[in-house]
């Protein structure tokens, strides 16, 4: 089986994450990473390998500028087989619509018969690539899973949604996205962080993909951000240490002054 | 005036009252139809402006995940040209969305917290540390909305009901629904619509009575942070943050939690917040607008007691 792995590179949560005058994400001034939500990604495709009997290959695909390769690297450590990094300055500033479409067409030239991507990243957190990219292969989408089985053709999947938990079939080949809920993701061991060193990645272009640089980045962009504002730091509230009993009142008292009691 | 379609949320024929706030937020654009795909209480959508219901038969969705519910879309979009989508960003209103967008090769905007007459949207990002203001620029904009992002407004509308023949493909049907079981209702306000919202952290140390306690001394709904989930003492579906519910509640009381940046991703536009942590370190005291450096344990039951002995 083939399968092919999504992966973001993103501004570290941790971090002061800002934006660019342009209103783009800044992804130069501010310590990136391979997305925490995409590593449960790798995992499950790692465990789906570890499953399969056949010499089951995992490639990572990221769709990122020059740094990203540190994502597509972590996933080598972590296990996966190789990797494929596109990069090309008329990407810049692409958003959701134009990654699906640069990350359809660099799958279209992989093998694969499964593709695994995180629930959304943790910069943009739109959470619909995924979908997109079911609809831009044209084979089925199962999201969102929390539990995740793979027997011969059939994926089945556990979805925790909020009226009810469903099961959730579909046939290979297809995308399937996995949530933080799925299972711890595993370290790089040593052995994996010298093992990546050998392992090949390949970088594309979109030339290489055959995609228009006019039809992605953002100039053609299918929404324009207008401002981004930095919200107002709270005010500095009032902290009342308890003393036998006394944070109860003064948290009672609180609460009565602004009428939620 | 042109049309604004609103994919109908329902839950066992109830309109989901975000689904409301969409049928208000759709008035500002044009003349709201909204799109029934399976059953939904026609008489509530009337009530809140709903110039047309497109009715779809279920048969072919409701089995099926996401895909047919935006080819039906798309058709519609075909159809009568709207002058924007709006869709409730929930998981599946968001790939609902994603789908519609790509069919159509329109702009999508997710999350927004507000939509203006002009069709700008504002979004909250980066754990709520920036607003954007943003607007769709090519195709039919296709938004979908947070819950609690606008005041239901009544204003009665015609109502009229339009049996819509929809098509759905084979190749939408790839994911099937196999099993379903029914979540148990907590019996309190909705986490993601509750006016307060009492949350319990790994502080609780499993034990959330004191926290369940204080909130239904409040009419709260219950939260945890991942870190009681992930620990098995809550539910995941009562998760704050990044990867759990938004909330932006009157009043949000975070008990024995942290504060990280995953967890204000969730909760950080709460009009008041409270916080009662044993750690006067403990970020979450930058947040708060009233803070008890205390024990859980011995906090809440005693200002639950004089909460309750309060109103008598
Ligand atoms: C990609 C990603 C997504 C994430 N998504 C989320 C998310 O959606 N929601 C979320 O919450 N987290 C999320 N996290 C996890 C987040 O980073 C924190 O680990 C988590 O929020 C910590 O939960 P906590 O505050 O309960 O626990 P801790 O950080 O361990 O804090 C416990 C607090 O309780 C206090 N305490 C202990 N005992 C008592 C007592 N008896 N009385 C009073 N106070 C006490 C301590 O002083 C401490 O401040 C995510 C992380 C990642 C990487
Ligand atoms: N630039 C990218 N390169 C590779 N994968 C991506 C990229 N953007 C999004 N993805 C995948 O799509 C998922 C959802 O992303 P999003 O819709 O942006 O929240 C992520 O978890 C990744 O698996």
């Amino acid at each position: 089986m083939n399968i092919v792995v999504c992966v973001k590179y993103v501004p570290d949560a941790t971090a002061d994450r800002k934006f660019e005058d342009d209103n783009t994400v800044d992804r130069v001034g501010v310590d990136g990473l391979l997305s925490e939500l995409d590593e449960y990604a790798v995992e499950q495709a790692l465990q789906i390998k570890d499953k399969q009997a056949d010499d089951t290959e995992v490639t990572v695909l990221s769709v990122g500028p020059e740094n990203a390769t540190d994502a597509v690297r972590k996933a080598l450590q972590m296990g996966a087989d190789k990797g494929v990094h596109v990069v090309d300055d008329a990407i810049a500033g692409s958003d959701a619509l134009a990654t699906s479409l640069v990350l359809a067409e660099a799958i279209k030239k992989i093998p694969h018969d499964l593709v695994v991507c995180g629930m959304a990243s943790t910069d943009g957190g739109m959470g619909v690539v995924p979908a997109m990219l079911s609809e831009r292969l044209g084979v089925p989408g199962v999201t969102l899973g929390s539990e995740i089985s793979v027997e011969g053709e059939t994926v089945k999947i556990r979805r925790d949604g909020d009226a009810s938990t469903d099961t959730i079939e579909g046939s290979l080949p297809l995308v399937l996205s996995v949530t933080d809920q799925s299972g711890e993701a595993r370290y790089p061991s040593f052995k994996g962080i010298m093992a990546a060193k050998k392992k090949p990645v390949e970088t594309w272009s979109l030339s290489d993909l055959g995609v228009d640089a006019g039809s992605v980045g953002a100039g053609a962009a299918w929404s324009v951000v207008e401002s981004t504002d930095a919200r107002p730091p709270r005010t500095a509230g009032e902290i009342v240490t308890d003393e036998d009993g006394s944070g109860a009142k003064a948290l009672v008292d609180f609460l009565a002054s602004k009428k939620f009691i | 005036m042109s049309e604004v379609l609103v994919l109908v949320d329902a839950v066992d024929g109830k309109v989901t009252k975000p689904t409301l706030e969409l049928l208000t937020i759709a008035r500002r654009l044009g003349e709201p139809s909204a799109v029934v795909i399976g059953s939904a209480d026609a008489e509530s959508l009337k009530k809140y402006g709903a110039a047309k219901i497109y009715t779809v038969e279920d048969a072919d969705t409701k089995d099926y995940l996401v895909a047919p519910k935006a080819e039906v879309l798309a058709q519609l979009v075909e159809k009568t040209s709207p002058a924007a989508v709006l869709v409730v960003s929930t998981g599946e209103g968001k790939e609902v969305a994603g789908r519609l967008a790509v069919k159509t090769d329109s702009g999508l905007i997710t999350d927004a917290v507000d939509v203006a007459d002009d069709g700008t949207t504002t979004q909250s990002v980066f754990a709520g540390n920036f607003t954007v203001k943003a607007k769709v620029t090519k195709g039919t904009p296709i938004i979908t909305v947070k819950p609690n992002s606008a005041t239901p407004e009544e204003a009665a509308g015609d109502g009229a009901e339009e049996a819509f023949a929809a098509t759905v493909s084979d190749a939408a049907k790839g994911a099937k629904i196999t099993g379903s079981e029914p979540r148990k209702a907590s019996g309190r306000p909705e986490l993601t619509e509750a006016a307060i919202v009492v949350s319990g952290g790994r502080g609780t140390g499993g034990n959330f009575e004191p926290v369940e306690a204080f909130a239904d001394s409040l009419g709260a709904a219950v939260g945890a942070s991942r870190a009681a989930v992930d620990s098995g003492w809550y539910p995941h579906s009562f998760q704050v943050g990044q990867t759990g519910k938004t909330v932006s509640p009157q009043l949000y009381v975070a008990n024995g939690i942290s504060g990280a940046i995953q967890h204000r991703a969730g909760m950080q536009t709460s009009k008041t917040i409270v916080a009662v942590n044993k750690d006067e370190e403990a970020p979450i005291f930058e947040l708060v607008d009233f803070g008890v450096v205390g024990d859980l344990h011995a906090v809440l039951p005693a200002a639950t007691e004089q909460v309750n002995q309060r109103k008598g």
